[in-house]
């Protein structure tokens, strides 16, 4: 007797499910759609999103044409009246952006601007700097302004996109991974289609691996498409280019496998497919909400921030920023990613409780 | 039939649920090449035998060789040489036939050419059709097509005319014969006498878990003749079902 071909077996099944997921509206909609809907509402929307903290130094001069045009802007919030220690504070937390001090020179009519950044909040403090630089070359500020110091790190120019996009992808993956291979298995199980498959002497792990394999290539090309439409089309900032896609890439793998997971555990506590829904999205809404998908989670009240940070999603959104935006690698982001895992392990853990054949 | 080599041997099968006995002690052996018939009433344990022999429910005592192979010990040996049809299997959700045959043959290990899986059973015409969008007796055509991408010694179908009309439940009848003659063996559950009749050259009856006679239905229908059985009303020499054929056409309704 011929020998029996699990690899054959296994990919059979992934190009099976790889096309049953491509014809399925559903998981299009969901993977596609939803994320450039969102991206091209933020991407036209402008700066709405974001909104910058920026402390000014006690005994600052306030009646100067610099502090006025950063107000015009819209996106800062210039916070006054707090001490030189309790910015500090603020500062360390990330609570405020920046510090901005401006004095007129020393015998001249033109003024000084001091800006200091802070660590805790670089993403904010890369806007900022790109607002200043826009506002110094205003023609009725350039005369007035002789200098600007800046101290702490030089930032590149943050755009909306490049927040809005890492964000809409982490959700992308969320949503394939939890919606889609909870729907499919319980679906597969409900219709008796994986007891067909258990009278072949396919195993069982070939039926998962198979079918992860065809959702991450689908979250992975759903991925491609996002990362291509956001950088040619919105300009989003990919700073080691393919490179910087390719460590994506892999992130989002990392992400839809440990999503995938929450999926098999929904599969095994849904009693029937109206269940599904409600139970994912107990799942994928407060990630929606919480991760730092559409805001930045430094702009929670406190108390809702360490919910955040329990969150897999903040991480991969977090580290997907970082690699797409500062150009790290992917050791630079090695804790969001051990995060991941750790989530990972906790939540293969259940499901392989939980999950059921039949 | 005259050697009549067992292919399947099932002794003194035990199934047990929670509080209830749904298999209790069946024995019997399924020759080569015998279209053979499992009856009786819904419940009885057909479909729990079946399952239990095709490898997909663990049985609580007895002992099950299917062509050499032991269930406990080979299941994996025994899914590659037999054929299954469930009662009410689906089908992995928006692909069309080809598709579907492609991927169970990945799923057996098996080189076919899809089509010819499909003229087999006839249904080379609704290759790029999904299963959904099938009648019920090209589904039950289509189910049997699956079950021979492995060429299987044997092939297992659970009812596979219910809910078919006279014309399909025919046209499925031949296609079994068919696929009989060419050497395989077959193990058919039903409701429909007629069928049994038609179809088996042994059968089963199956009640509460226990077999209850076995043997051809020409014996078996003797014997109850003999035992001074007589039917209330004189048979004719057509039936109702005649009468339908051979209004309707004999020719097959998609």
């Amino acid at each position: 007797m011929k020998k029996y071909n699990n690899l054959t077996a296994t990919l059979a099944l992934a190009k099976a499910s790889f096309r049953s997921i491509m014809r399925s509206p559903s998981a299009v909609v969901f993977t596609l759609a939803f994320p450039l809907i969102f991206i091209l509402v933020f991407g036209f929307l402008g700066g709405g999103g974001t909104r910058i903290d920026v402390g000014v130094t006690p005994g600052a001069d306030v009646n100067n044409p610099v502090m006025g045009m950063l107000e015009k802007t819209g996106m800062i919030r210039l916070v006054k009246d707090k001490s030189k220690a309790e910015f500090d504070k603020l500062l360390e937390k990330g609570n405020v952006d920046a510090m901005i001090d401006v004095h007129r020179k020393v015998n001249s009519t033109a003024y000084s601007v001091n800006v200091v950044y802070t660590s805790a909040s670089r993403d904010k403090g890369g806007i900022l700097k790109s607002v200043l630089n826009n506002i110094f070359y205003d023609k009725t500020l350039k005369p007035t302004v002789a200098e600007i110091k800046e101290s702490t790190i030089t930032g590149r120019e943050y755009k909306t996109i490049d927040f809005i996009l890492p964000g809409q992808l982490g959700f992308s993956l969320l949503s394939t991974g939890v919606f889609g291979t909870a729907f499919v298995f319980l679906s597969l199980r409900q219709t008796l289609v994986i007891k067909r498959f258990f009278a072949t002497p396919v195993r069982r792990s070939s039926i998962v691996i198979g079918e992860g394999i065809a959702r991450i290539g689908f979250a992975l090309i759903g991925a491609l498409f996002i990362i291509l439409i956001g950088h040619f089309f919105f300009g989003f900032t990919l700073v080691h280019g393919a490179l910087t896609v390719v460590n994506m890439l892999i992130l989002a793998t990392l992400g839809v496998i440990v999503f995938m997971g929450f999926g098999f555990i929904i599969s095994g506590i849904a009693k029937n497919e109206s269940m599904v829904p409600p139970i994912s999205n107990i799942v994928t809404l407060p990630q929606f909400l919480l991760s730092g998908t559409f805001f930045s989670i430094e702009a929670f009240p406190s108390w809702l921030q360490p919910i955040s940070r329990a969150l897999p999603l903040t991480y991969l959104n977090d580290a997907l920023r970082k690699v797409a935006f500062e150009g790290l690698g992917l050791w630079d982001v090695k804790f969001q990613i051990m995060i991941l895992l750790l989530w990972g392990i906790g939540i293969y853990a259940v499901a392989v409780k939980v999950f059921k054949w039949e | 039939m005259e050697t009549k080599k067992a292919i399947i041997s099932v002794k003194n099968l035990v199934k047990k649920y929670d509080d209830f006995v749904a298999v209790q002690g069946l024995s019997f052996e399924v020759y080569e090449h015998e279209i053979f018939g499992l009856l009786g009433p819904n419940g009885a344990g057909k479909t729990t035998t079946l399952e239990i022999i095709e490898t997909l429910r663990d049985k609580t005592s007895g002992e099950i060789i299917v062509d050499g192979f032991s269930v406990d010990k080979q299941p994996q040996d025994i899914k590659q040489i037999i054929g299954v049809q469930l009662q009410a299997a689906g089908y992995y959700p928006n692909l069309n036939l080809i598709e579907l045959i492609e991927l169970f043959a990945g799923l057996y290990g098996a080189n076919i050419k899809p089509m010819e899986m499909l003229e087999k059973v006839n249904l080379q015409e609704k290759a790029k059709a999904k299963y959904k969008a099938l009648s019920g007796g090209q589904k039950q055509r289509f189910s049997i097509a699956t079950t021979l991408i492995n060429q299987p010694k044997i092939i297992f179908l659970d009812e596979p005319t219910t809910g078919l009309d006279p014309q399909a439940r025919r046209n499925l009848w031949d296609l079994i014969i068919e696929i009989r003659n060419a050497g395989t063996t077959v193990v058919i559950t039903t409701h429909y006498m007629d069928e049994a009749e038609q179809l088996c050259d042994r059968v089963a009856f199956v009640e509460r878990g226990q077999i209850i006679a076995l043997d051809t239905p020409d014996n078996l229908i003797d014997k109850l003749v003999s035992s001074g059985f007589e039917r209330k009303k004189e048979v004719k020499k057509a039936n109702l079902e005649d009468v339908f054929i051979n209004l309707t056409g004999q020719e097959w309704r998609e």
